[in-house]
C-alpha cells in the first residue's frame, strides 16, 4: 500500500477545448511519480463518474475555463456520491471567480486551483490528501 | 495515433531548436566590438557578474549580450528592410502607416444574451471603438443550440448565445452592418454563422459589395491548438474553402478568414512556432483552394492573418516584421502571386490572454500596455487589448473601458504612430526578425516533408511541439529561473476584485426563445432547405448558397450542423499528454 503509485484523473469537462492547462499538469503529476489517465476533450460528468469508477483514481483533477463549473461540478459531486465513491479527491483548476470557491468546497471539492499555482504546489496537496485518507484506513474501492 | 508513435513521428521531423543563427555565420566581431570585450566588458564582469547565466526570451530564445552590425552581415537594408508599403514588407503593408490611419480598435465582447451583447457593442462605439468583434458562447462554437443538453451550464458564459438568425438580428440591432466592421470568432460552424450574417445585412438593406469585416474561420488551427472542431479535416476545409470562394464573388471586402497563430501561442508555442504554424497553416487553405480551380489573386487579397502579443517586446515585433517578410516570399515565390495585394500580410493582434495574472490584477493593464505597444510597434491593422480582469472571468465594463483607453493612449499620446516601423534599423530588431524568419522557414519545411498540415496534425507533430513548449515554461516558472510578477516573486496577501456574474437565466431565455421559433416558422420549409443542404454536403458543390437559404428559413444552427455531420463525420482526437 505505501508503494502504490497514486492514480489521478485527469478531465476536461464541458464543451471547451483548451486544454494547455490539464495536458501540463498531467505531464506534472506524471513526472512525479503518479499514474494518470488523461480524459481528452469534452467528457460529460457522467463520462468522468464513469471513468474514475472504472480506473479506479484516489483523485480527479478538473480543469475548466468555460464558466460552466458550477453546472458541472455539482453533477459530477452528485455521481460520485451516488456510485460511493465519496473518497476520491476532486480537484479543480481554471478560470475560477473568487465568489464560487465557498460554494465549489461546500458541494465537496477539495480545493481549487487558480492561475499561479505551481504544479509543485498541486503534486504536494495531492500526496497530503492521499495519505491522510489512507492513513484513515479506508477498505478500499473494487472496480466491481 | 499513440504517443509513442507520435514522438516517433516528432523525432523523424527532427528536433526543433530555435537556432541563434544569424545572417552572418560564425559572426565576425569588428575590432573596436573585441577591443571593448577585452578592455572594458571583462573588467566589468569581473567586479559584478550578470544577475543570469543565460538571458532568454518568453519564447525561450537566446538573446545576446549586445548586438552589432556583426549580427547583420549580408543583410541587405535595400533588399531584407525595404520601405513602408513596398517589398518585402518588413516596414509595414502602407506607405504611411499610422500617419495615414490608425489600426482599428476592436474590442472582443460577447456574453449572455445577444440583447446584452448588442448593450455592450452599442456602450463600445459610442466610447470610440472602432470595429466590432463578436464572441460566441461554447455551444454556439461547436454548433449546438441552447437547448442541446451539452449546451448546460455553457449558455451565454463565455461569449454571446446565436441559435438562429433570430439571435443574430437580435446582436446588430440598431447597427448599421453597412458602416460597422464585424470581426466573428467562429470556426467550425462559420459558414453558417456568415450566411447569418449576410441574411441581417440583407435586411438591413446593406450592399454584400460594401460590407466588411473577418470571419476567423481557421480550422486547421483548432485540431493543433485550440479544439473546437466538430467535423474532420476533409469537410471542414471544404467549408472553408466554399467560404473564401463565394466571398471572392459576393463579397469583396470581407475577409473569409483570419489564419490565427495566437491560439496556438495561448497553447503554450514559441513565438517561432506560432509564426511557422499559422503560414503554413494559410499555405494549406491556398493549396486547397488552387485545387478547386481558384487563381491565386482572385483570393489571396483578402487572406487575413491574427497574431498573439506576448509579454516579449522585441521577440514580438521582430515575429510581425518577419511574419509580413515571409508571407510575400511564399505569395510570389511559393504561389506565383502577381497582385501586391495577394503579398502583403495583414494582421489582427490581440495582446497575450495566457499572460495575465490572477494576483494583483492590475498589474495586468501594464502587461497589456506592454504587448499592445509591441503590436503597433510592429505594424498590426487591428488590435484587442485585453481586460484586466480576465484571469478571473469575462471582464467588467469598466476593465474593458480601460482596455480600451490603453489603446488610444498609445494611439494618440505615446507618439510611436508618428514615424513607421519605428524599430526599423535596429541592429537587435533586425536580427531577430531575421532569426524569427528562419526558425519559421526551417519548421514549414519539416512540415512540407510530412506531407502538409493535415498529415502533420494527423501525426500529431505541431501539436507535440506546442505541449513540450508550454511545459519547459510552466518547469521554468515553477523553478523561477522566469519570473512573474505577483505569481512566483513579489507576492502579496490581496482582496478579491469585482467580476462580472453571468446569470443563469439566459439559458432559460434561449429555451424559450427556440420553443417560439420552432413554433412560429414554417418547419416545412426547413426541413425542405435542411435536406437540400444534406444532399449538396454529399457532393461537390459551394454549400455557402444552401446555407444562406436554410438560415433565412430560421433552421437553427444546431440543425444546421446536425445536417452536416450526417454525411460529414465528426473528429476525434488522439489526446497528446
Amino acid at each position: 500500500m505505501p508503494d502504490k503509485k497514486i492514480r489521478v484523473l485527469i478531465a476536461k469537462p464541458g464543451l471547451d477545448g483548451h486544454d494547455r492547462g490539464a495536458k501540463v499538469i498531467a505531464r506534472a503529476l506524471r513526472d512525479a511519480g503518479m499514474e494518470v489517465i488523461y480524459t481528452g476533450l469534452r467528457q460529460t460528468p457522467e463520462m468522468i463518474a464513469s471513468a474514475a469508477l472504472q480506473e479506479d483514481v484516489d483523485v480527479i483533477g478538473l480543469s475548466i475555463l468555460s464558466g460552466a463549473h458550477n453546472t458541472l461540478c455539482t453533477r459530477l459531486m452528485d455521481l460520485l456520491r451516488a456510485q460511493k465513491m465519496d473518497d476520491v479527491t476532486v480537484l479543480i483548476g481554471g478560470i475560477i471567480p473568487e465568489q464560487d470557491i465557498a460554494e465549489l468546497k461546500k458541494i465537496g471539492i477539495a480545493e481549487v486551483f487558480l492561475p499561479g499555482t505551481t504544479t509543485q504546489a498541486i503534486v504536494d496537496f495531492i500526496r497530503q490528501r492521499v495519505a491522510h485518507l489512507s492513513a484513515a484506513s479506508q477498505p478500499h474501492r473494487s472496480a466491481e | 495515433m499513440t504517443d509513442e508513435k507520435a514522438r516517433k513521428v516528432s523525432a523523424a521531423a527532427g528536433p526543433v531548436q530555435a537556432s541563434p543563427s544569424s545572417f552572418a555565420s560564425p559572426r565576425k566581431p569588428s575590432p573596436v566590438e573585441i577591443a571593448w570585450e577585452e578592455s572594458t566588458l571583462k573588467p566589468a564582469l569581473a567586479k559584478s557578474p550578470d544577475r543570469l547565466a543565460d538571458f532568454t526570451t518568453v519564447s525561450n530564445y537566446p538573446i545576446r549580450r549586445m548586438y552589432t552590425d556583426a549580427d547583420l552581415a549580408g543583410w541587405s537594408p535595400e533588399r531584407d528592410l525595404g520601405v513602408p508599403g513596398q517589398l518585402p514588407y518588413t516596414r509595414g503593408i502602407h506607405p504611411a502607416m499610422y500617419r495615414e490611419r490608425l489600426w482599428t480598435m476592436r474590442q472582443f465582447a460577447g456574453f449572455g444574451s445577444a440583447e446584452d451583447t448588442n448593450r455592450r457593442f452599442r456602450y463600445l462605439l459610442s466610447q470610440g471603438q472602432t470595429g466590432l468583434s463578436v464572441a460566441f458562447d461554447l455551444p454556439t462554437l461547436m454548433g449546438y443550440d441552447s437547448d442541446h443538453p451539452l449546451s448546460e451550464g455553457e449558455v451565454g458564459k463565455c461569449g454571446v448565445a446565436i441559435s438562429s438568425l433570430a439571435d443574430m438580428e437580435a446582436l446588430f440591432d440598431q447597427i448599421p452592418l453597412a458602416d460597422v466592421t464585424t470581426s466573428m470568432t467562429i470556426n467550425s460552424p462559420a459558414a453558417p454563422i456568415w450566411a447569418m450574417y449576410l441574411a441581417v445585412a440583407e435586411k438591413q438593406g446593406a450592399d454584400w459589395r460594401g460590407i466588411s469585416g473577418t470571419l476567423q474561420n481557421d480550422i486547421l488551427k483548432e485540431y493543433i491548438a485550440q479544439k473546437e472542431y466538430i467535423y474532420p479535416p476533409g469537410p471542414s476545409l471544404r467549408m472553408v474553402t466554399d467560404t473564401i470562394e463565394f466571398g471572392a464573388e459576393h463579397t469583396p471586402k470581407f475577409n473569409p478568414i483570419s489564419i490565427s497563430g495566437y491560439h496556438i501561442r495561448e497553447a503554450g508555442s514559441t513565438a517561432i512556432q506560432e509564426l511557422a504554424f499559422t503560414l503554413r497553416d494559410g499555405i494549406e487553405y491556398v493549396e486547397n483552394c488552387l485545387r478547386r480551380g481558384l487563381s491565386i489573386d482572385d483570393f489571396a487579397p483578402r487572406l487575413s492573418f491574427f497574431f498573439n502579443a506576448h509579454n516579449d517586446f522585441f521577440e514580438e515585433v521582430g515575429k510581425y516584421r518577419a511574419a509580413r517578410r515571409l508571407w510575400q516570399s511564399v505569395m510570389r515565390e511559393r504561389f506565383g502571386a502577381k497582385n501586391p495585394r495577394s503579398w502583403a500580410l495583414r494582421f489582427h493582434t490581440q495582446t497575450a490572454g495566457c499572460s495575465l495574472t490572477a494576483q494583483q490584477p492590475y498589474n495586468n493593464v501594464v502587461r497589456t500596455a506592454i504587448q499592445a505597444l509591441a503590436a503597433v510597434m510592429g505594424g498590426t491593422q487591428s488590435l484587442h487589448t485585453n481586460s484586466l480582469d480576465e484571469a478571473w472571468a469575462l471582464p467588467t465594463e469598466s476593465a474593458a473601458t480601460i482596455a480600451l483607453r490603453t489603446q488610444q493612449i498609445i494611439a494618440y499620446e505615446s507618439g510611436v504612430t508618428h514615424t513607421a516601423d519605428p524599430l526599423g534599423g535596429s541592429y537587435f530588431v533586425e536580427t531577430l526578425t531575421g532569426e524569427m524568419e528562419r526558425g519559421a522557414r526551417d519548421y514549414i519545411a519539416k512540415i512540407d516533408a510530412l506531407g502538409g498540415m493535415v498529415a502533420a496534425i494527423e501525426h500529431g507533430f505541431p501539436q507535440r511541439e506546442i505541449a513540450d513548449a508550454a511545459y519547459r515554461f510552466q518547469v521554468a516558472v515553477d523553478r523561477r529561473e522566469k519570473i512573474i510578477v505577483g505569481v512566483n516573486d513579489y507576492v502579496v496577501e490581496e482582496k478579491p476584485i469585482e467580476t462580472l456574474h453571468i446569470n443563469d437565466s439566459v439559458a432559460r431565455t434561449q429555451t424559450d426563445r427556440l420553443r417560439k421559433l420552432r413554433s412560429e416558422r414554417s418547419n416545412d420549409e426547413v426541413a425542405r432547405c435542411l435536406d437540400s443542404l444534406r444532399r449538396a454536403a454529399t457532393g461537390g458543390e459551394n454549400l455557402m448558397p444552401h446555407l444562406f437559404q436554410t438560415v433565412k428559413a430560421y433552421a437553427t444552427l444546431g440543425e444546421i450542423c446536425d445536417a452536416l455531420r450526417q454525411p460529414f463525420g465528426v473528429y476525434q482526437e488522439v489526446a497528446i499528454t
